[in-house]
């Protein structure tokens, strides 16, 4: 095959999938930013160009700071605690505890639910007053509480169900570390005499570096990528208690019709994604097990 | 001295304790479905009554399927899943041949580009790809939810690393016996890289039978309305409060693939390892 050959060849196999990702994520990207800088078109008004405006406008719009905060401790809240729930499941799963696929088909399990079906679930467990929550905290004496419909708690009832869903899908990876782990390391430790935590701390968890880097990238997407319970359990309410950006978006563009403050947002979603990605290259390039 | 146990796993009360603790991490997970099976399969009036010789019904879901159309969605639902499947199937495969093996002007200035994807999904860009399939006048076909997720960086990558592994020999060899580039792809590559195609496939079908907001949004009619949207046009509007049809309704929607994946739970597992791992 002579050289002309192969770049004609090479760009004929790539054009189809490149057409489509040009048309679906790079310029919808690119004409986010250019819609931010122009008004939203109404009626026989079409959109002119207002420059810094919209963003003007998001730095005066108290609900953004608003859900920007919710996003943040939604981030906070889901992110640590699947990560670990995700390791300690994995090196349960990995031993040789008995029932282990049991645990692991009722760990992985929520993973391959749609969210919005496991929502509708766990929306009557939140429910008021007959909600399974409400029957048990009733039983044990406890004060009735509106779990969804109380601002300071809605946001902490969608970590949770986040935490559930995610937790199993994080552990596979552990699983898949572990798994990969030479036995004679254990046994070297053994001879060595140190203990399990010892061994844990100093061993294994250095060598699962690299997976804790990838599921934590991953965790810091899904908290800005999932949204789809919220739909279901909350609305973003109470009062915005618990929306988040993308959320947020959502609302502003295909309920208020505001397609240009939209474009403005999604920018700082965008931004908020490719701080992600930095993140992830500037430690995965140099992804080494010892320190 | 080798043993053929891992010292490292724990003993004696260690033991006993972890395995309760996992057992009950488990019980507690799989809590939600237990509770949600309960309900579809009693009366309403056992749906927060847990008395064990309550009596069994399939009333909830034929009053589920009676409610709303869902043969439609399922229809719906099977025809996207398998439409986006098979493009990305395609797309991705051709796509990673080229990156994998040819040498082409900007090959991997064109990689990164592609890779851009895996940050910034479809998922978020909503507000422009609607206004693109308004454009289109898409809107409102099954062919506008699944068309930004047709090239998938992902499935790219993926496909790229394994055909990366397979040895150059092998494409010699087919290319002195005469075969094209297209026959060395379909005859060499993708074979070797049957359970990389298994483990994204899988990945794929049980992303798209789940994902929610673009649909959502990009649908408003029963012709082309997936599962996932109808089960919540279905609950928010339809039903009020009542559990019991809504929860048969949420695992209808969700049967058919929980139902494989309890047969073929290795394969899940397996699958989403593998396509994890990168």
């Amino acid at each position: 095959m002579n050289r002309a050959s192969a770049h004609i060849h090479g760009w004929l196999l790539l054009l189809p999938a490149a057409v489509l990702l040009a048309a679906f994520t790079h310029f919808p990207a690119f004409a986010t930013l250019w819609h931010s800088f122009l008004s939203t078109p109404k009626g026989a008004r079409p959109a002119v160009w207002v420059g810094l405006d919209n963003y003007q406008g998001m730095l005066e719009d108290p609900v953004f700071w608003q859900v920007l905060g919710n996003n943040l401790w939604f981030a906070l809240g889901t992110i640590p605690a699947s990560i670990a729930l995700a390791l300690l499941m994995a090196v349960w799963v990995n031993g040789k505890l008995a029932g282990r696929g049991f645990l692991r088909m009722a760990y992985f399990t929520p993973t391959v639910l749609p969210m919005i079906a496991v929502a509708n679930i766990w929306l009557f467990f939140y429910t008021p007053t007959y909600g399974l929550l409400e029957q048990v905290t009733g039983t044990l004496g406890l004060p009735s509480h509106n779990w969804l419909g109380s601002q300071s708690t809605a946001l902490a009832c969608l970590i949770v169900v986040t935490i559930w869903k995610e937790a199993g899908f994080f552990m596979i990876f552990y699983l898949a570390a572990l798994q990969s782990i030479s036995p004679s390391l254990a046994e070297a430790a053994a001879i060595e005499g140190a203990g399990r935590w010892y061994y844990f701390r100093r061993v294994l968890f250095p060598l699962l570096m690299p997976t804790t880097l990838f599921v934590l990238v991953n965790a810091v997407i899904n908290s800005f990528r999932l949204v789809d319970h919220i739909v279901v359990m909350t609305r973003g309410g109470p009062d915005n208690a618990s929306a988040l950006l993308l959320f947020y978006i959502y609302e502003v563009a295909f309920k208020y019709w505001d397609s240009a403050y939209a474009s403005a947002l999604t920018m700082v979603l965008l931004a908020l994604l490719g701080a992600a990605a930095l993140l992830q290259f500037a430690f995965l390039e140099k992804r080494t097990h010892y320190q | 001295m080798i043993s053929a146990r891992n010292p490292m796993q724990p003993g004696g009360w260690g033991r006993a304790l972890e395995t309760t603790g996992a057992w009950l991490l488990a019980l507690l997970w799989i809590l939600p479905l237990a509770y949600a099976f309960w309900t579809a399969f009693h009366p309403p009036e056992f749906s927060t009554r847990f008395e064990l010789l309550a009596p069994l019904t399939l009333q909830n879901f034929a009053n589920a399927w009676a409610a709303a159309p869902f043969a439609r969605y399922f229809i719906n639902t099977m025809v996207l899943v398998a439409l986006i499947l098979a493009a990305q199937l395609v797309l991705c495969t051709l796509a990673a041949y080229a990156f994998a093996r040819y040498n082409f002007f900007g090959r991997d200035v064109l990689f990164m580009l592609v890779l851009v994807q895996l940050m910034v999904m479809p998922d978020v860009l909503i507000v422009e790809n609607y206004r693109s399939m308004a454009a289109l006048d898409l809107t409102d076909t099954i062919l506008a939810i699944g068309l930004p997720y047709m090239a998938s960086a992902f499935g790219i990558f993926l496909l790229r690393q394994t055909f990366k592994t397979v040895p150059r020999e092998l494409d010699d060899a087919a290319r002195v016996e005469g075969a094209s580039s297209l026959q060395v792809l379909w005859k060499v590559y993708v074979p070797l890289a049957r359970p990389v195609y298994v483990a994204f496939g899988l990945v794929s079908v049980s992303h798209h039978w789940n994902n929610f907001l673009w649909p959502l949004i990009v649908t408003n009619s029963v012709n082309s309305r997936p599962l996932t949207v109808g089960l919540q046009v279905f609950s928010s509007t339809d039903q009020g409060i009542d559990w019991s049809i809504i929860t048969a309704a949420t695992l209808m929607t969700s049967g058919p693939l929980l139902v494989a994946f309890l047969l073929f739970q290795r394969q899940f597992v397996q699958s989403f390892m593998r396509a994890g791992i990168r």
